[in-house]
């Protein structure tokens, strides 16, 4: 029997008054009009080699100016640590700002200026000039694809693609029909609405606050604790609102370790919000190029796929994601052949962007599905629905659950994809040819451990406390959903804390595992105060006998499920035991048994219309539908915001974003929001979200798959299909666009 | 910012005697404090215009529309003279920019608004014109959105301006005040080309300032169109952008007036294309004839190579949308 | 253009400005923007910058009725100005803004970062009269960028409004 429905019923947002009212604490809000030391980065203007002289004496002769840190003048003592290794860095030795004269890319951080006022410090950075020895570099993946290599050690939490199976040359030879593409994703960056940016507080006796733009408060706490050698106890860090994340704040960056160099070193408070160009050579999405082969029988079975993918990652770290692995989750097939490759290039590392690697090898997979319908001459619906995997063919799992189909047939329905004619260039209204395009998308469903804490107060209030994050994902309110339906409290009297190093410990709140992994925690520290209620109760004579599946938790008490007069309100029970408050702490982490048995994905099914004006290009993304399977939706108000946010995504993937290179500076030029373009609101439509029902207690035990990337996966394949089967010109190449519509741009062989 | 003083004259003659070649006028400052942030503009002095009376009517004398110097964007392509005698100006204004900075930016900075290339904005790279003499490192770089026309081997930036094309298709007039009086300077002559001195956007001098716009009278009603092609469907500079009008008697082009953003140093007019199609009846060989005069000489860098064809099939759709009366909307972002 | 680098003052201006329907003096810097002045000096922190250089709209702030981006605004090019902020957009009572009300209801935000800003232009363009279309409102609210994706939420919330 279960308490009051709170879940699954749509919440509008707990701090909602919050963020609409501007009194959310953002990092760079805090110590806001008070006099506290402003920092401002120096970038390298080249791409690689060393620096051979700084002259930072003008810089310093500005008035105001306190301090300027460079490689020479850091403070040795500082740099403690034998690894900088954070909780999700990828192999390698991740990049030490001012750790010696190497220029390891362009924009990265040489000097740090420290002033009083952040106009002085801007002023005084640009005052420091720098003699570089500059060293050939390579920034151009196209140009290095032969140095390509497989990386020696797998990420952790990565898949590295499946051993081959069959012979899928022979396969593809066989094939009564083919289709062999290359594909390929231009870099993108993350531009989070709120800039990177780190607040140092140096409290009396030396212990630090601070407030640093990142998804998961430990991951700060542990990675600042091993460099400068404090102790935790000496080191809080406290983000409880994050403008943004998007896999960008997984990591800590430079502008934290520069910030609580500056703060040691001087001894006073620092702030470093990092300027919106600098955060052009802080992380990005990886460039990647693909190649896809299908081989199909004439009835659309496929018998073959290789996807081949290379990416580029830095020097010095080999970021790694899932590209190639989702076409044959989604597609059996007797013969396939996936790979991974990554090219070093001198440019800072990549680094998890929203569904890192997914909607990068949908988009090549998915395309290339969609061209092998067209040879068949078969809808693309159809093809998938023939080439449905019933089990996980990349682990050999089963599925916890998979209601794709039913994505499928819903998400054609609410779209009007019966009608669709198969050829391309058939629907025209004016200057506008009209193309209808479908995807699907798949997202890994996971947990990580998290720990929670539920503490109830003499009132009849309770507070529920997690070090994850709020990264915008609604966590705030599905925790105060799931710990108020738990003790059947109303929602306003549960306050959830979140993004504190003091909370009970999380790690970073990413890979859309959070609903899952936190909201377990919570849910398992409210059956643990549940438990514990009882037996004080019972120690006081009532509820004799009853065990928890006996008690009703609704409107502050509890009670016999069979006999209402037995309640008790829960304030009461504290009271009448002599407490003021009482505390029970949850846990919750990956079932290790399901998970050897068992693969958990969401997916969607995603169809788009698009206009695109037959001469001049202009592209409209005009409908969008995404049918998500994605299990148990525990507040659809906030879920279908995060489908819709992916959705925007995937329209800025197929439309808009791109990193622009300059190969001969090495430099990525177009380093700001004015020219690299993420969609404004005149380029999304209404987006329709539909929840697909889906019953999966093996996933997590709240039943809940995720949703932060699902939305982007399947989103710029199908507008990029839509795109053909408006124009029958296929681009393979993202962004979409003008030049690439008209067909006006030269796309390698 | 460089440190810089500041000081707010209250009438154009105090504000051009405190004028010099380090200090600037700010207006609406949604380039120049742009640009000062990013240590591109390094003003020793700057003068505030915002006191200065007489620069914000918009008024019509004799058939000429005059519109003054800080009239802000948002007010110029609100007023009711502008929407009844030059709608063609307002359906420019609104292509450009967000209502933010229309509502900040004004007719005499606009005027004098600065180019989006990469490399002039980012001081760590070589530019001539914010350094001359450093280098083009466009010419072989990131030039995608640079000009195809006009472009020197010094500098192949393009002017980014919207309201300035349809200024240039209108025959408006710049009106500067300078130490030796009043002057009146055509848009063809207002923007110059790059040539060896790309650090020169304009002709103005040094020590003049604009006090308003002259736009002569000519009654080409809704045969118009702003067609804004970009990146993105509003917030975006423009990748070709087309201003045209046309007056049309018995069927036939009676005038044409047609300039291109985009693609050069200034707003691109080649007056030999509108005289052309004077007298012709309107259609696409009359049409296409006048994009080839258009963009005779045209050049690619690489990468805007694109720009040229998008161009050659922008100008037209653009005449057809004028002779059919059939404006750009901004709102609705489908093509007519 | 001199490369004197020394700064030529600075002689500290008095601004006052009216903020939230209270004047305030403020002693600043010529350079000191709007933005870093609400901010800074005031420590009204709702107001959010995103890029710094007008390319956001996240520090968008209705200045004597008008919305603009407070970043590119000199402070001492305003005094006797009027600006109302998103901390003075709710009543005193703290009764929220019918579409402080309808974001809310609309989920018309996830992170919040550039929400502020969005509710500024919101309800400057209520007071244009520039929300009459879907269309509209999509054209009207596009130099507030949305990292986040809220934007069909955001259309839906100042439509809400629009249409009362």
């Amino acid at each position: 029997m279960q308490n009051q429905r709170i879940i699954g019923t749509p919440q509008d947002r707990v701090d909602g008054r919050a963020k609409v009212t501007g009194a959310a604490p953002y990092v760079a809000d805090f110590a806001a009009g008070q006099p506290i030391l402003q920092a401002h980065p120096v970038g390298s203007a080249i791409a690689r080699g060393r620096i051979l002289a700084m002259d930072t004496s003008r810089a310093l002769a500005v008035p105001g100016v306190v301090e300027v840190f460079t490689h020479e003048n850091r403070p040795r003592t500082s740099w403690f640590g034998s690894s900088w290794q954070d909780e999700v860095a990828p192999p390698g030795q991740p990049l030490r700002p001012l750790h010696d004269a190497r220029i390891l890319h362009s924009g990265q951080p040489i000097a740090l200026v420290v002033a009083e006022t952040y106009e002085a410090a801007r002023h005084a950075a640009n005052l420091v000039t720098v003699a570089y020895e500059e060293e050939a570099h390579h920034t151009d993946l196209g140009l290095r694809l032969g140095t390509a290599y497989v990386p020696p050690k797998t990420r952790s939490g990565t898949t590295p693609p499946p051993k081959p199976k069959g012979d899928v040359e022979a396969a593809l030879a066989a094939a009564p029909v083919t289709h062999q593409a290359r594909y390929s994703v231009a870099a993108e960056v993350h531009n989070a609405m709120e800039p990177h940016a780190t607040t140092v507080i140096v409290e009396e006796g030396g212990a630090l606050l601070i407030h640093d733009k990142i998804q998961g408060v430990m991951n700060t706490q542990a990675t600042v604790c091993a460099i400068f050698g404090l102790a935790k106890e000496k080191v809080r860090v406290v983000t409880p609102y994050l403008g943004g994340g998007f896999g960008s704040g997984l990591r800590p960056h430079h502008q934290c370790f520069l910030a609580v160099m500056a703060a040691l070193a001087l001894n006073r408070s620092v702030k470093l919000v990092l300027p919106r160009d600098h955060q052009f050579f802080l992380a990005h999405r990886p460039q990647t190029e693909m190649l896809v082969a299908l081989g199909a029988t004439r009835d659309g079975k496929l018998t073959a796929i290789r996807h081949d993918a290379i990416a580029g990652t830095s020097t010095y770290e080999d970021h790694q994601e899932v590209v190639v692995n989702w076409t044959n989750l989604l597609y059996p097939a007797p013969n396939v052949s996936l790979s991974h490759k990554l090219v070093k290039l001198d440019i800072e590392s990549p680094t998890d962007m929203r569904a890192p690697g997914a909607p990068i090898g949908l988009f090549a997979a998915e395309s290339a599905m969609d061209e092998l319908a067209e040879k068949l001459g078969m809808c693309p619906l159809q093809l998938r629905l023939v080439n449905h995997a019933d089990t996980d063919e990349v682990s050999n799992k089963r599925h916890t659950s998979k209601e794709l189909r039913a994505a499928y047939r819903m998400g054609a329905e609410r779209f009007g994809w019966q009608g669709r004619p198969l050829a391309p260039r058939a629907m025209k209204d004016g200057h506008e040819l009209v193309g209808w395009g479908m995807a699907t998308g798949a997202w890994e469903a996971q947990m990580q451990t998290h720990h929670a804490r539920v503490m109830l107060d003499g009132e009849g209030r309770a507070t529920v406390g997690v070090a994850t994050a709020d990264i915008g994902t609604g966590t705030y309110t599905i925790l105060t959903q799931i710990a108020a339906e738990a003790l059947g409290l109303p929602m306003a009297r549960v306050t959830v804390l979140l993004g504190d190093s003091l909370l009970p410990k999380a790690p970073v709140s990413g890979g859309s595992w959070t609903a899952a992994s936190a909201g377990a925690a919570v849910d398992d520290a409210c059956a643990r105060l549940k438990a514990e209620l009882l037996r004080l109760a019972q120690k006081k004579g009532r509820l004799l006998g009853a065990t928890l599946e006996d008690l009703r938790f609704a409107d502050g008490a509890m009670a016999r499920w069979s006999d209402a007069g037995t309640a008790i309100p829960l304030a009461d029970i504290l009271g009448e035991s002599g407490r003021d408050s009482l505390v029970a702490d949850g846990k919750a982490g990956p079932d290790m048994l399901s998970q050897l048995r068992y693969s958990s994905h969401a997916h969607s099914a995603v169809f788009a219309e698009v206009r695109v004006d037959e001469a001049l290009g202009q592209v409209r993304v005009t409908r969008m539908v995404q049918a998500v399977a994605a299990g148990r939706i525990l507040n659809p108000k906030t879920a279908r915001s995060q489908v819709i946010g992916g959705a925007v995504w995937g329209i800025g993937m197929a439309l808009h974003e791109e990193a622009q290179e300059d190969h001969v500076l090495g430099r990525r030029m177009n380093h700001n929001l004015a020219e690299y373009h993420i969609p404004a609101c005149a380029d999304v439509p209404d987006i329709d979200v539909l929840f697909v029902e889906e019953h999966d207690p093996r996933t997590s035990p709240l039943g809940v798959k995720g949703l932060g990337e699902i939305g982007i996966c399947g989103a710029p394949p199908a507008i990029a299909n839509a795109v053909w089967h408006a124009t029958g010109r296929r681009v393979r190449d993202l962004p979409m666009t003008i030049e690439r519509v008209l067909g006006l741009k030269d796309t390698p062989a | 910012m460089r440190p810089f003083t500041f000081s707010r004259p209250e009438a154009p003659a105090l504000a051009i005697a405190g004028k010099d070649a380090a200090s600037r006028f700010l207006a609406g400052g949604t380039n120049l404090v742009d640009l000062m942030k990013y240590d591109v503009e390094r003003p020793a002095a700057v003068l505030d215009l915002g006191r200065i009376a007489g620069l914000r009517e918009v008024t019509q004398a004799g058939g000429t529309l005059r519109i003054g110097a800080l009239v802000t964007n948002a007010d110029a392509a609100a007023h009711p003279l502008v929407l009844a005698h030059h709608p063609l100006l307002a359906d420019a204004i609104l292509a450009g920019a967000t209502p933010q900075l229309r509502n900040m930016a004004t007719t005499g900075g606009n005027l004098l608004q600065r180019t989006r290339c990469h490399y002039f904005y980012d001081r760590q790279t070589a530019c001539n014109k914010r350094e001359p003499g450093t280098g083009c490192p466009a010419i072989g770089g990131v030039n995608r959105i640079h000009a195809i026309l006009g472009a020197s081997e010094s500098c192949i930036a393009t002017h980014p301006s919207d309201m300035c094309v349809a200024l240039a298709a209108l025959e408006a007039v710049v009106v500067a005040q300078g130490p030796e009086g009043e002057r009146r300077i055509p848009m063809a002559e207002f923007h110059r080309l790059p040539g060896n001195e790309p650090q020169r956007d304009t002709t103005l001098g040094e020590r003049e300032l604009i006090t308003a716009v002259e736009i002569p009278a000519w009654d080409y009603g809704a045969h118009r169109t702003y067609l804004k092609l970009r990146d993105r469907l509003s917030y975006a500079f423009a990748l070709v952008s087309v201003a045209a009008a046309v007056t049309l008697e018995g069927g036939r082009i009676a005038k044409a007036r047609i300039a291109l953003g985009g693609v050069a140093h200034k707003p691109w007019r080649v007056a030999e294309a509108e005289t052309m199609l004077q007298g012709q009846a309107p259609g696409e060989d009359a049409f296409a004839a006048a994009a080839s005069l258009i963009l005779r000489g045209a050049q690619g860098q690489g990468h805007n190579d694109f720009k040229i064809e998008l161009a050659r099939r922008a100008i037209p759709r653009a005449l057809h949308q004028a002779a059919h009366a059939t404006p750009q909307s901004h709102v609705e972002k489908r093509i007519a | 253009m001199p490369d004197d680098l020394s700064p030529r003052g600075p002689d500290l201006l008095s601004v006052p400005i009216t903020v939230n329907g209270q004047e305030r003096h403020m002693r600043l810097a010529p350079w000191t923007t709007l933005l870093d002045a609400l901010r800074d000096t005031l420590g009204l922190s709702g107001s959010k910058k995103g890029c710094d250089h007008g390319q956001c709209g996240a520090c968008t702030v209705i200045l004597d009725g008008r919305r603009v981006n407070a970043c590119l605004v000199l402070a001492a090019s305003k005094e006797g100005s009027e600006v109302r902020t998103v901390e003075g957009l709710a009543a005193p009572d703290g009764t929220l803004h019918p579409l402080q009300q309808a974001f809310i209801a609309h989920d018309a935000f996830q992170c919040g970062y550039c929400t502020p800003g969005q509710l500024c232009s919101g309800v400057a363009l209520l007071e244009e009269g520039h929300a009459k279309t879907p269309d509209e409102i999509r054209e009207w609210m596009s130099g507030n960028l949305c990292r986040c994706g809220a934007y069909p939420n955001i259309v839906a919330a100042i439509g809400e409004v629009a249409s009362r």
